[in-house]
């Protein structure tokens, strides 16, 4: 039952008699329809959905906005999430009644715009990746990754190579390369990190063989270093029949400075929700489209969008495509958005993006340097990992530093992940952040990091300024309550 | 030129590179070989400024017919539906746009409550126990229920109903390849599935049986005689693909002892936007509940005993079991969660009820003035708001001149099957005025001479 000090749910505002809605009135003679329906198949119960009013569900959820951090309120280096300002003018351009209001069932003919939107988007992607035809069917990072992957699968399995059953996978990896590669049929091999942060050739050379489908990789990768040998591992890859798979998560630190396929790369995905801005929207809608080399290009999912004489299409006749992945055509108001985003920024923008993007990580990696053990010592690109051993030892887990910086009014960076580097935060700046707010951000680091070693209580139960204190997880996972019951 | 998305300036950029110790950003990219070394100027679009870019883009959506130029009777799995002003005004609050994934319940307390409600509402509405925060979308949650069923009961075949959407039949093609799954299809028959066909192919090897309720013809599958055969193999599960808004009407689902029931929310307040980002939902009952793909929100309390929610039970996800996870997906469709659970405080315990039962009686008058106008409707009179009408020429040839009158017509059938040529899928919803569908039969009528 609710307490007084809780926070109430919009089920606890409900009463009887009271609506938020008003529906058409009904126009047409009225009918039996119970007359049609067996007893059983007409519902008896109502749903318990709340009954309020509408000014009551704007407080609702107004007040819960209030209880939520996002890009708009502050900070947010959450690193490998691409957490940059999210353009106003995109979500305008979404809401044009001729690209929110679209049937994807209308002819062809009545939704050109639409698709030569979509078609421009590919093309733009094409450019910046190097690859030679993207779909933007997929609907995240981690559905793309799968259809890239169905895809490398469709190509040995053409080749009349039926034994390629392993997918390499550094063990910096994000998670969703090891499931992904799992979903997809494949065994997932780890290959180990050197001593510099990088992918250890050794290992590389080691672990390939004939049973290999695809070395899964992220360039930089996530520590937020540049794989330097990356010809050399294409050629150990390739040189053992196996295909390059990019995760495109970090594409924020190479824009104009590196394409993947120039790199060697068969497949890439990119996450319009990071580097393009997608919104993150609380966890989602994201759009993940996936780019391939010429000779991949026949197993693209389908339909593959083409243009003929200015005419656009979407061409079904694809005998050797994976098939389709998801409905329709992908999520076309992330694609909208990305793509008013990337004709904002021109070639040049996108190229200063990066730079300023890998600028702003490597001055906060360098300033934090004394405070905080630097596992790898060298530039960054756009994101970078330090470790807090050092404050450990003194009783302050990463954990409690990164509550801690709540109170300061910041989203803490990605902590424990990767999963190669003791007590980690991996934090991710970007480029739209001023040095100022950098500047608070490693002040605030610092005086917690000295708060440790002074007063580690006030880091150790930290946070104090927020809606709630922390919150005990081992009783939400060990008595699930899943919803909410009426009393 | 200095963008303005971009703060820095030249004298910060000085102090920066300064702390570094360096004097170029370009050393900064050193480390990228030069044979990989992107040399030139991207080839995408010059920059266009706000304005420019803002006219030549409202002109390139102006292209484009749409629900507020035309009048739809198109649906087919994407529907046009009441949309109250407050969905968009509430996921427009940039707190909730511009946040992602809650990872730390503190400072997320607003999504995180969102969700559960979100959870509790899909609980209600389809009658399971357990709703998680969200998929892709219907068809891709369809094809995981599918996948998470062969690896819950170690059984490799899958009976799917042709009347399921036929993009989603698609995608769970696409879906089982790789645990290689094998999908059985089974017949339509009077545009219902074919029960005889169904217990012919069940067997000790099924996994799953497959149907969609209210399914892709508009008809209401008897899910009562479909969980009765069903039952008849002890561990095969029923998975049901559910519009949730004919759940408003229907009996849930769950109330027949479902084990999976998915959809998609598209119809509580969310646009078309040409096929997507729309909203997959996703419920079990309790015994699945560790085996749901994706996030799931939990109630608990912070140090002082107050009420919070925290992501739970992650331990099935790939970001903690990496190869081992129940799935793969990680991004969901949250924004699109909160837009639903707005729509459903908007319409309330009441309303949905109110909702599903004008969608069903404006389309049932439809029915009937295509009757009278002398066409050929198809099937029973258990259907929810779509029906199939027969014509006698190439339903892309009639949407063609209904286009030129106003009116975006019905799916063509014929492209999924080709027994089906010549026949409409009408969509008829709650919006649809009795003046518009008098006016839609007229045209039909012109048309077909």
């Amino acid at each position: 039952m609710a307490k007084e000090k809780d926070f109430p749910l919009i089920f606890e505002m409900s009463k009887e008699g009271r609506k938020g809605y008003q529906l058409p009135e009904l126009d047409v003679p009225d009918v039996d329809l119970d007359a049609d329906f067996e007893e059983d198949y007409i519902r008896k119960e109502a749903p318990e959905l709340p009954e309020v009013s509408e000014l009551q569900i704007v407080r609702h959820y107004t007040a819960l906005s209030n209880r939520n951090h996002g890009i708009d309120s502050g900070f947010y280096p959450l690193g490998s999430c691409t957490m940059k300002y999210n353009p106003k003018i995109n979500e305008e351009i979404v809401r044009l009644p001729g690209f929110s209001f679209v049937h994807p069932y209308q002819d062809e003919e009545t939704v050109q715009g639409a698709m030569e939107l979509m078609y421009d988007l590919q093309t733009s992607l094409e450019n910046i990746t190097g690859m030679h035809k993207f779909t933007l069917q997929s609907a995240a990072g981690a559905q793309g990754e799968w259809a890239g992957l169905m895809m490398i699968r469709a190509y040995h399995e053409a080749n009349g190579d039926t034994e390629r059953t392993e997918v390499i996978v550094p063990d910096s990896a994000h998670g969703t390369n090891p499931a992904s590669a799992a979903v997809a049929g494949f065994k997932a091999v780890t290959v180990k990190t050197n001593d510099r942060g990088l992918v250890d050739l050794d290992d590389l050379k080691r672990v390939v063989s004939e049973k290999t489908a695809a070395l899964m990789l992220t360039n930089p990768n996530t520590l937020g270093l540049f794989e330097e040998e990356i010809l050399e591992m294409a050629e150990v890859v390739h040189g053992a029949g196996g295909r390059l798979y990019y995760d495109g998560a970090n594409l924020n630190a190479i824009m104009g400075y590196a394409r993947p396929g120039d790199m060697g790369f068969d497949v890439v995905h990119l996450n319009l929700h990071k580097t393009f801005t997608g919104p993150h929207g609380g966890g989602g809608p994201g759009s993940g489209p996936v780019g391939v080399s010429e000779e991949m290009a026949k197993f693209l999912p389908k339909p593959v969008l083409t243009k003929e004489d200015d005419q656009f299409t979407f061409d079904y006749d694809r005998p050797d495509s994976i098939g389709r992945i998801k409905p329709y055509y992908g999520n076309f108001g992330i694609n909208v958005r990305a793509y008013t985003y990337i004709r904002s920024m021109g070639p040049d923008g996108l190229k200063q993006v990066s730079e300023n993007a890998v600028l702003n990580a490597n001055y906060m990696m360098r300033r934090l340097q004394g405070e905080f053990e630097l596992p790898f010592d060298q530039h960054c690109k756009h994101e970078f990992v330090i470790s807090g051993k050092k404050q450990k030892k003194l009783g302050v887990r990463t954990l409690d530093m990164a509550k801690r910086l709540l109170d300061f009014g910041f989203h803490p960076p990605t902590i424990y992940f990767p999963l190669n580097v003791e007590e980690a935060m991996m934090a991710e700046p970007t480029e739209t952040e001023s040095k100022e707010t950098l500047d608070e951000f490693i002040d605030a680091l610092i005086s917690i990091s000295n708060e440790a070693k002074e007063d580690p209580e006030i880091v150790q139960e930290a946070p104090h300024t927020t809606v709630v204190s922390r919150m005990d997880e081992t009783l939400a996972a060990r008595k699930p309550v899943l919803r909410y019951e009426k009393e | 030129m200095q963008h303005r998305y971009i703060p820095m300036t030249e004298t910060d950029k000085k102090e920066m590179l300064d702390t570094i110790g360096i004097s170029s950003t370009d050393d900064l990219f050193a480390d990228i070989p030069e044979k990989v070394r992107f040399q030139g100027e991207l080839d995408v679009k010059p920059a266009k400024d706000e304005h420019e870019l803002t006219k030549e883009l409202t002109q390139l959506a102006a292209k484009n017919v749409h629900t507020k130029s035309h009048v739809s009777f198109l649906g087919a799995g994407v529907y046009d539906h009441y949309m109250p002003s407050v969905v968009d005004h509430m996921i427009s609050r940039s707190e909730f746009y511009t946040a992602y994934t809650p990872y730390q319940p503190e400072i997320s307390q607003g999504e995180l409550q969102a969700i559960f409600e979100f959870q509790t509402m899909i609980c209600e509405l389809t009658g399971m126990d357990v709703a998680n925060s969200s998929m892709y979308d219907g068809g891709t949650a369809l094809a995981e229920a599918v996948n998470l069923s062969a690896a819950q009961t170690k059984k490799s075949k899958v009976l799917v109903s042709k009347a399921i959407h036929p993009e989603s039949m698609d995608v769970i093609k696409t879906y089982t390849a790789g645990p290689n799954v094998e999908v059985v299809e089974i017949d339509i028959k009077d545009g219902l599935t074919d029960l005889d066909h169904l217990k012919a192919e069940l067997d000790e090897n099924t996994a799953s049986v497959v149907v969609q309720y209210p399914n892709f013809y508009g008809q209401m599958e008897p899910l009562k005689d479909v969980q009765e055969i069903v039952g008849q193999q002890k561990k095969t599960m029923s998975i049901v693909s559910s519009n949730p808004l004919a759940l408003g009407y229907l009996t849930p689902p769950g109330e027949f002892g479902v084990d999976i029931v998915v959809g998609d929310t598209q119809v509580f307040g969310i646009p078309a936007q040409f096929g997507g980002p729309h909203c997959g939902y996703f419920a079990t009952n309790k015994k699945l509940m560790r085996k749901v793909p994706g996030r799931l929100v939990g109630q608990t309390v912070d140090e002082e005993g107050r009420r919070g929610f925290v992501l739970t039970l992650q331990a099935r996800e790939q970001h903690i079991r990496r190869d081992k996870a129940t799935s793969n997906i990680c991004s969901n469709q949250a924004l699109n969660a909160l837009a639903t659970s707005v729509f459903l405080s908007v319409i309330g315990k009441r309303g949905i009820k109110e909702m599903a039962t004008k969608n069903m009686k404006k389309a049932r008058y439809a029915k009937k003035a295509l009757e009278n106008a002398g066409f050929e409707v198809l099937y029973s009179n258990r259907f929810f708001n779509e029906f199939v009408v027969k014509l006698d020429q190439d339903i892309k040839n009639v949407n063609n001149q209904l286009n030129d009158r106003g009116f975006i017509g019905g799916f063509d059938l014929g492209k999924v099957d080709e027994s089906f040529k010549n026949h409409m899928l009408v969509a008829v919803t709650e919006i649809r005025s009795k003046e518009e569908i008098d006016q839609f039969v007229k045209e039909l009528g012109d048309i077909h001479g």
